[in-house]
């Protein structure tokens, strides 16, 4: 049986100590995998409907790089900040993990603001989910990343809070670890987004 | 106390819905897929009366495109495959010597996101408008133009109970790698086990772009966006696409755990071990790449040009290779083997010859010139219903009567298994031989009425006797269900002299499984213990308490919640929008359920091997 008082000692990776963090581990990289078929789906469609602005701006005209440039940075640093929380957390050193988490917290949401704004420009620009089939695919495609990333804000929040007064369990540091993870792919996925719509978008 | 000595106190209601015990979790899969079963039966009946005489008006237009659509959705999404995953569930955690899934919890809630999504498809009947445009939902047939509300639910209850049928396909993988006993190494897992293992991979990768599918035509129809609407630069290619990619591995992940169902049957009743047990694995493996690889063979005649026609052509036949492969291996396990004709064993023999027809003329609409002539007419329904039926339904009833003992501690009984197969099985060839000449003869697919004098009239009418032979050959298993729990054969352990580790266990299954893990010596682990004079199996850990998770509400709360937000979003659209915000209720509900479960520490119980002892009457355990 696990005890939440135990945390002085931890082994090197509490996260898969256990059966339970073993199975959550494997579960979570084939969950994974799905969300990338889920992905790779919305890009290629997003591909095959990308010049189809039925007369409405084109991304060419649309996009603005150094707002989304900006955006890169600060969920690429994220990502890196969830690495620092996870590493303390193998060092069983609470508190800095939690400082990480938070930082994690903050760009992300950042960045969500940005995304808002972003849209809110485009509307503008009458380039809306409803104004051709660019408009469906790019905020569909957009926007399935930008909800992971809110999920992920969601989910992180909740795991600090519910775990704040108690330290590194081998019940928790699963849990902290399978987030992290869900984090780095979303970060992950932004690459691709930025690469495939906003890069090749510029271009053209 | 644990809470074992509750669990016989809990009413039996509230007990299958909170319950994450996978035996449960299958025999409520297993109850809702006859069920299910016999709503699309009773829908093909429909369709077949309707098509029994020419111009017959008994269900046209509309109405026999609900009927239609209804049957060949509900049969693939929901018989087919709670069926085989009640089967699975069932089964794989003995096979391989596990105490449980992987992940309990997610197990139950995959049983009841497929229950919730399947009852919101069916709330459309009740609603004026039921799916209509087919099982494969084309567009533009599927766009708001052509079509009443009945797609939404169609779209959305597809969507709930794909997502159960995802994080069942994660769950049974990550049970198959991850808990197998001591000794069970891959290479010495029963085929059904492997079968289930590349199943699920396929699952893996075949549900997500179903999923996106499914997500742009509920946008579409219900939020006002273009993808396949031409007039706003949509493409209704996609939506194709997108559809086979799941659709054609969909076929597979459905029939291969049918072929590993045989791989434990045909053995068992023929006392041989599996012939060729590396190759089965090995084409089953190949079997499940290409079928990947395949899936533009439907698309054959939207015009995607010579060269992707071709690919896709040769893609196709070649998976007649591994294929032929297991039915060769089959045969030669039968050989010179000591064969008793079992219900099971004859659904696994039925299957044989059935099966290969249907791959033939799989083949034949493989090359693309002949695919130009074949599409859309009764040739394709024969074909597929070779495969469907005589793969899947014939694997699904081997299985039942196989496992039925182990489920349920009771035997089924044979004389009515046997009337139950040859009525199937000669009603089912009756049905659909006929078909392949009725598509040659030029009678087209998804059609409701035919002329006088055209040359259907006969072909359609013995289809129609065809279809309610198998009706009664279903009415004979129904009674058979009744008459075992009435007063059928107490099972025992192991009634089929079987070979795998699920006949060393009692029948039913306590909910612990294995007292204690056994120990694995090789393939087949079971009959090496009997062949060395062992009554059961050696064990792999001492006695000790065993570790079970806790059971709970929330799964059949989130997915009721999703249930909640289909129909607030349809509803918004058919009768009045501010349903909009039902709509967001039913989310808060599963959102705020998922919560729950992250915020409630949840170490499951132990149950204490003296208690343990005790129940199983101590003697055997020294
Ligand atoms: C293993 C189980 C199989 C199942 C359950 C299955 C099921 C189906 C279904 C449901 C369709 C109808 C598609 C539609 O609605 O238009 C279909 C069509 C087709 N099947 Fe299969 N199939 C199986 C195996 C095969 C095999 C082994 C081959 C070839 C070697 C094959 C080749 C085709 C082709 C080419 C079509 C397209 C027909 C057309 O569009 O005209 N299938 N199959
Ligand atoms: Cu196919």
């Amino acid at each position: 049986m696990m005890n939440e008082a135990k945390t002085v000692s931890l082994p090197a990776h509490p996260e898969r100590a256990t059966m339970e963090g073993k199975n959550k581990f494997l579960g979570f990289w084939l969950y994974l995998a799905a969300e990338s078929v889920l992905f790779a789906s919305l890009f290629a469609t997003y591909l095959a409907l990308r010049h189809s602005t039925m007369g409405g701006p084109t991304g060419k005209e649309l996009f603005q790089l150094p707002t989304v440039f900006l955006a890169t940075v600060l969920l690429l640093t994220s990502s890196m900040t969830s690495v620092m929380a996870i590493l303390s957390m193998r060092e069983n050193k609470a508190s800095r993990m939690k400082a990480w988490f938070i930082v994690t917290l903050l760009l992300g949401a950042a960045f969500l603001g940005l995304e808002i704004y972003e849209f809110t420009e485009y509307v503008k620009e009458k380039h809306t989910f409803t104004s051709s089939a660019f408009g469906s695919a790019f905020y569909t495609l957009v926007g399935f990343h930008g909800s992971h990333v809110l999920f992920g804000l969601l989910w992180i929040s909740t795991l600090l809070i519910r775990n704040w007064n108690r330290g590194i369990t081998l019940y928790n540091a699963p849990k902290y670890y399978l987030a992290s993870l869900y984090w780095h792919f979303v970060d992950l996925v932004w690459v691709f987004i930025f690469t495939v719509v906003y890069l090749m978008g510029k271009v053209g | 106390m644990s809470q074992m000595a509750h669990a016989g106190k809990k009413p039996l209601l509230w007990d299958y819905l909170t319950t994450v015990d996978h035996k449960k979790i299958a025999i409520l899969y297993l109850w809702s897929g006859l069920f299910f079963f016999v709503l699309g039966g009773i829908e093909a009946l429909l369709i077949r009366i309707q098509l029994m005489f020419p111009g017959n008006t008994f269900l046209v237009g509309k109405t026999y495109n609900e009927i239609m659509t209804l049957h060949g959705t509900t049969m693939i999404f929901f018989v087919a495959m709670p069926l085989v995953f009640g089967l699975m569930n069932a089964v794989i955690p003995l096979q391989i010597g596990a105490r449980d899934v992987a992940f309990p919890f997610l197990n139950a809630l995959g049983f009841w996101l497929f229950f919730f999504g399947a009852t919101l498809t069916y709330v459309s009947l009740f609603t004026g408008s039921a799916p209509e445009s087919g099982w494969t939902g084309y567009f533009p047939l599927s766009d708001n133009n052509y079509t009443g509300h009945g797609l939404s639910y169609y779209a959305i209850g597809l969507q709930i109970s794909g997502a159960g049928t995802l994080i069942g396909g994660i769950n049974f993988l990550a049970t198959i790698l991850n808990m197998r006993a001591p000794g069970m190494t891959l290479m010495r897992m029963p085929m059904f086990a492997w079968t289930t293992l590349v199943s699920s991979t396929l699952i893996l990768f075949a549900f997500p772009p179903l999923t996106v599918g499914l997500f742009l035509m509920i946008f579409d129809r219900l939020f006002g966006s273009h993808f396949f609407d031409p007039a706003f630069g949509g493409n209704v290619v996609i939506w194709e696409h997108l559809f086979w990619v799941f659709g054609h591995p969909e076929v597979y992940l459905l029939v291969l755990p049918a072929f590993g169902i045989f791989s434990e049957v045909i053995p068992t009743f023929s006392k041989k071990r599996l012939f060729g047990y590396h190759s089965m694995v090995f084409a089953t493996m190949l079997i499940a790449f290409l079928g990947f690889m395949v899936w533009v063979h439907h698309m054959f005649t939207v015009g995607l040009g010579p060269v992707a026609n071709a690919i896709f052509a040769i893609a196709t036949t070649t998976i007649a290779v591994p294929t032929g492969i297991k039915i060769f291996n089959w045969l030669a396990t039968m050989w010179g083997g000591k064969i008793r004709f079992t219900s099971a064993n004859l659904f696994a023999l039925g299957f044989i010859p059935t099966f290969v027809m249907g791959g033939v003329t799989g083949v034949m609409l493989a090359l693309p010139p002949a695919d130009l002539q074949f599409h859309d007419s009764y040739f394709v329904v024969a074909h597929f219903h070779y495969v469907l039926v005589g793969g899947v339904v014939f694997g699904i009833f081997a299985g039942l009567y196989y496992w039925w003992p182990k489920i349920f501690g009771r035997l089924l009984n044979e004389t009515l298994g046997k009337l139950h197969f040859w009525f199937f099985l000669i009603g089912f060839h009756l049905t659909f031989l006929i078909q392949h000449y009725l598509g040659l003869w030029g009678m087209q697919r998804r059609i409701y009425t035919y002329l006088p004098g055209q040359g259907f009239e006969l072909g359609n009418l013995i289809s129609t006797i065809g279809a309610f032979l198998m009706a009664i050959g279903v009415l004979f298993f129904v009674a058979n269900i009744a008459v075992t729990f009435r007063k059928g054969a107490v099972a025992g352990n192991d009634p089929w002299d079987g070979r795998t580790l699920e006949w060393t266990l009692p029948s039913p299954v306590p909910e612990y499984n294995f007292l204690r893990l056994p120990l694995v010596r090789g393939l087949d682990a079971f009959w090496i213990e009997k062949q060395a004079g062992n009554k059961e199996m050696l064990p792999a850990e001492p006695l000790g308490d065993i570790h079970m998770p806790n059971a709970s509400f929330l799964p059949f709360l989130m997915s009721l919640g999703l249930f909640i937000a289909g129909l607030g979003f349809i509803f918004k659209d058919q009768y009045n929008p501010a349903f909009l915000y039902v709509g967001i209720g039913g989310l808060a509900i599963t959102l705020l359920t998922m919560f729950l479960r992250s915020v409630i520490d949840d170490h499951g119980h132990h149950i204490h091997h003296e208690e343990v002892e005790s129940m199983e009457g101590g003697a055997s355990l020294s």
